[in-house]
């Protein structure tokens, strides 16, 4: 393994704002690895320092097939995460809309620019995403429609689904976007949580990428627990929209097998707990995605099922 | 008249509600209308007198009221009233979530009622106050893709600048894409600096207010004659400024200056070591229209913006 400085700049009271990348293998560059972009994925950063342990294992081991580069930059945000912002420190600019950056730009736009110079060229990228709202995801690979995706790549994972989406305007600044755009074939990954940590689930999109290193012919992996993806377009999800805001009960957890007609989750008063609202499964289906925050707005999509 | 646009309960005990002022005239009513639009970012608080000096203008003299002002001083009520630039609780930028969707979630909820209260207006001004950060020449931005329609409204504004940007695919998510996209002229003002309220950039843009809207018969009292505006129609018309190096910035040139190629801007000292780490000079002649506001930069923090002499538009100190 080898540690290189992906980026670099000054700061002034602070020790300097460094990005760490952990390489192994030399030869083509094959896979790109980018855990936290944002201060708050303390799930993505430990994901790719277990992986990165894996590696060092497997390097030792002598399981990587010689030939090939992959590198691993558990973190592009330390000074976020160090303080436990979100965003970038001084003007709260998010380091994943700034994509595909500009070096002459401003610092977020140069940090962008400083990490996409070095990990553009690589044959496949992965990133360990999160979501704007918050709450638990079933572990899944996204895609997004960009006319450059690969699902058949995306389901060598193993993870449960593959769920495809079109591109918004605000998604052509993500990295992801840009790594599609650019020929690096792209994939986010979610697990289950992003502020804390979940063993399982980490250990789940550890072997998931191992499983991929694998299918590709990079690694020697011969992992079990793999699923055979089904690959689902976001439109096809139900969104269960809360009726009422106040606090947010739930009923269900996330990978939960549900009954239509099921009670999901109940809507509290915050006088004197009386029930305000319940939220009932519109078909039998899966619970892919659950707010996790003791409030909920009215209108908020509060739960995502997957029809079966 | 007050009324509710867009209302939607919170958790515990409060509803949110975006509000508008209608001031109608009651007789001659053309059918014509502008609406005032600002505070989508919760730290910029240059719309609030501008909204305010606006009513009070009219109400001195409703005689010369002919037609409809909507007057929107709080698009992001939760923002302002926590200094939070974006929605709180969500810290998602509110200019990047139009033409929203009444079926989704709070802000796209939100967004998609603001839309549809604004569209059919015959001019919108969606007022902004760059950020906290720089200190902003008041000015007009308009999309290039609308610059046909906008730019005969912006020089009626009574600004030192209209700048035609290019278009870029992130920003048809905002307030003034949508609402122009939908037949809904609608002009983005630029200026003063977050947090603040800068009186004599305020006076001057209701000048231009109330020249806009007698131009288009909605205002029938006397107005002021309007300063004619440089402006930026070529994309290579503004030079940009960025920080070599973190340290503190203290400005020397003032807003507005004209400067030649090598003039000091301001300097990049560290108080650490009591020593100046870089010194900022023009990298071109012309007009310095935007300058740091905020001390505190990081390598790459905007400085300056500077309009070239040379662009192709007029330049007018």
């Amino acid at each position: 393994m080898r540690t290189e400085v992906i980026y670099e700049s000054r700061s002034l009271y602070r020790d300097s704002f460094r990005i760490l990348g952990y390489t192994f293998g030399t030869g083509k560059k094959s896979v790109c690895i980018v855990g936290n972009m944002r201060g708050n994925e303390y799930q993505q950063l430990y994901i790719c320092s277990q992986l990165v342990q894996m590696l060092k294992k497997m390097e030792r081991d002598d399981l990587l097939t010689p030939g090939y580069e992959i590198l691993v930059i558990p973190s592009c945000n330390p000074h976020s995460m160090n303080i436990e912002k979100r965003f970038w420190p001084i003007d709260n600019t998010d380091i994943n809309r700034m994509f595909p950056g500009y070096a002459q730009g401003e610092t977020t736009q140069r940090i962008a620019g400083g990490i996409f110079e070095k990990i553009q060229h690589y044959e496949y990228g992965i990133q360990f995403a999160s979501y704007y709202m918050p709450g638990e995801f079933m572990p899944h690979v996204k895609l997004m429609k960009t006319g450059f995706e690969d699902v058949a790549m995306a389901k060598k994972f193993g993870m449960p689904y593959v769920v495809v989406r079109n591109s918004r305007p605000y998604d052509t600044t993500t990295l992801n976007y840009n790594w599609q755009i650019w020929e690096t074939k792209a994939f986010s990954l979610y697990t289950t949580s992003t502020e804390q940590i979940d063993r399982e689930s980490a250990g789940r999109g550890v072997r998931s990428v191992l499983s991929f290193l694998g299918a590709v012919g990079l690694v020697d992996y011969k992992g079990h627990n793999r699923y055979v993806s089904e690959v689902i377009d976001d439109k096809d999800m139900i969104s269960v929209r809360a009726p009422q805001a106040g606090l947010f009960e739930p009923m269900v957890s996330v990978e939960q097998e549900v009954q239509e007609g099921a009670l999901l989750a109940r809507i509290l008063d915050p006088a004197d707990g009386h029930q305000l609202g319940a939220m009932y499964a519109p078909a039998d289906g899966i619970i892919f995605f659950i707010h996790n925050r003791p409030l909920t707005y009215e209108h908020t999509a509060v739960i995502k099922m997957i029809p079966l | 008249m007050i009324k509710t646009i867009a209302s939607v309960s919170m958790p515990v005990f409060e509803t949110l509600k975006i509000q508008k002022n209608r001031l109608e005239s009651g007789k001659n009513n053309h059918g014509k209308r502008i609406s005032i639009v600002t505070g989508i970012h919760g730290d910029e608080l240059e719309g609030q007198y501008v909204c305010y000096e606006v009513i009070r203008r009219i109400q001195e003299h409703p005689e010369y009221l002919n037609g409809i002002v909507d007057i929107y001083p709080a698009m992001n009520p939760l923002g302002i009233d926590s200094i939070t630039r974006g929605i709180p609780a969500f810290d998602l930028d509110m200019n990047r979530v139009f033409p929203g969707n009444e079926d989704g979630s709070m802000t796209e909820y939100v967004a998609a009622k603001i839309i549809d209260d604004l569209v059919g207006s015959d001019l919108c001004i969606d007022i902004h106050a760059s950020n906290i950060f720089l200190t902003e020449i008041p000015q007009v931005r308009i999309n290039e893709l609308h610059e046909q329609i906008l730019v005969p409204y912006a020089k009626k504004l009574n600004i030192d600048l209209i700048w035609v940007h290019g278009s870029s695919t992130v920003l048809e998510s905002t307030l003034a894409y949508s609402l122009n996209s939908r037949n809904t002229p609608t002009l983005v003002v630029e200026m003063g600096v977050g947090m603040r309220i800068t009186k004599a950039y305020c006076h001057q843009l209701v000048e231009g207010i109330f020249s806009v809207m007698a131009s288009m018969g909605i205002w029938t009292g006397p107005v002021s004659e309007v300063r004619k505006p440089m402006v930026a129609n070529t994309g290579d018309a503004v030079s940009f400024l960025n920080a070599p190096t973190a340290g503190i910035f203290i400005s020397t040139a003032k807003h507005g200056d004209m400067l030649h190629q090598g003039d000091e801007i301001g300097i990049i000292v560290d108080p650490l070591q009591g020593m100046i780490l870089e010194r900022m000079k023009a990298p071109v002649d012309g007009v310095l229209f935007t300058i740091r506001e905020y001390p505190v930069v990081d390598e790459g923090s905007l400085i300056a913006r500077i309009l070239k002499n040379d662009s192709k538009g007029e330049v007018q100190p």
